[in-house]
């Protein structure tokens, strides 16, 4: 499908939503930097930090990958061990 | 713009949600039987809950014009109790005849358990011996993406199952290429935090295009708007996407895909009128 917009017109628009959501993110990190206590081990962390290189990553699916990174695996054995079938 | 919206939880939304929404260019909806917010301990509690889907909300959506319609089950949440489910499962066809039951849903996973999943399949023996749609939720957050693979293995392991009379629903980026490339149809819940956002939507409908694929607000009692439809059509607008693509998401495509109920029986807006809908809903 052809977008109506340019990327110039798309950075217009968003250009500030943008800032906002990344001021967000470095606020909730500075938060987690003055709250009692340590979070290093904690793997939430990690995913989250993965998930990060994963926007700035030139990548055209940021935002599926993103999913997939806090996303359980999937097992196409998994009828096997649950052994539920339609009739 | 007229919108339809496809997935709603009105049991949840005071009266005035349905005049808000009536304001908003809403004409109809469809609300699948869902999880109440606590676990129903009888099949006698989900009797009610039927009685309320299939009796009240349509008289309630009537007084503002609205069109009312529903589907039934035991919840993916609830269906971790199996022997209460198959209570359930067996007492649905009571009210499959009702006027606005479309079908079977929303049936799905939640933690993506055995019994969730042994659950589900008996609902669609219930639907395919009914000769039922259906309407799926997929799980939220991290089990989403491995729920959805397992709702699709077993949904294409029933060749008795029409792929076209099926929703999956709470599709989102790395899930929806798997329930299209089935020829399943897709529907973009816009829930704040845990699920899909108007950008987001719009992005999807860009990438994917527009066939089989619908946006519903899934407005429920957590934090969630019901008017999220129209924020969506802002959104594409916004893009400068044409009126006839937005229409399509809102309006012609979930018309299209329920009009394949055998109890569809929707009347647009240029036909229809608040006492029409009124008299249906049997309150004249």
């Amino acid at each position: 499908m052809s977008l109506p917009l340019t990327a110039p017109e798309v950075l217009n628009r968003e250009f500030l939503e943008i800032r906002c959501k990344i001021l967000d993110l470095a606020a909730a990190w500075d938060r987690l930097g003055r709250a009692e206590g340590s979070v290093a081990d904690d793997p939430r962390l990690a995913r989250l930090r993965e998930a990060l290189t994963v926007v700035m990553d030139e990548s055209a699916d940021r935002a599926e990958q993103v999913q997939m990174v806090f996303s359980r695996p999937y097992d196409d054995a998994w009828q096997n061990e649950f052994k539920v079938a339609p009739r | 713009m007229d919108y339809f919206d496809p997935h709603i939880h009105m049991v949840s939304r005071i009266t005035d949600d349905y005049e808000t929404l009536a304001k908003m260019g809403c004409v109809g909806m469809s609300e699948p039987a869902f999880w109440a917010g606590f676990d129903r301990c009888s099949v006698d509690g989900f009797r009610d809950y039927f009685r309320q889907l299939t009796e009240i909300e349509p008289k309630r959506a009537a007084q503002y014009g609205l069109q009312h319609y529903c589907w039934l089950c035991i919840n993916a949440k609830e269906a971790e109790n199996v022997s209460l489910s198959r209570e359930v499962i067996a007492m649905i066809p009571e009210f499959l005849d009702k006027p606005n039951v479309l079908g079977i849903g929303e049936i799905g996973l939640n933690k993506n358990t055995r019994n969730e999943a042994t659950v589900f399949v008996e609902h669609l023996e219930l639907a395919v011996k009914y000769d039922q749609q259906i309407l799926i939720h997929t799980p939220h957050l991290e089990d989403k993406y491995q729920g959805t693979r397992m709702i699709l293995d077993m949904l294409t392991d029933d060749s008795r199952l029409d792929h076209n009379r099926v929703l999956v629903d709470h599709v989102e980026e790395h899930t929806v290429r798997y329930v299209l490339e089935e020829g399943f149809w897709g529907g973009m819940t816009l829930y704040p935090t845990t699920k899909c956002t108007p950008q987001r939507a719009c992005d999807i409908i860009e990438m994917y295009g527009a066939e089989r694929l619908m946006v519903n607000s899934a407005g429920d009692w957590g934090p969630s708007k019901p008017t999220a439809v129209p924020d969506f059509i802002l959104e594409m607008r916004r893009r400068r996407h044409p009126e006839s693509l937005i229409r399509q998401v809102v309006y012609d495509n979930p018309l299209k895909f329920f009009s394949q109920s055998q109890n569809f029986h929707f009347t647009p807006r240029e036909e229809n009128a608040p006492a029409r809908a009124v008299a249906r809903a049997g309150l004249a």
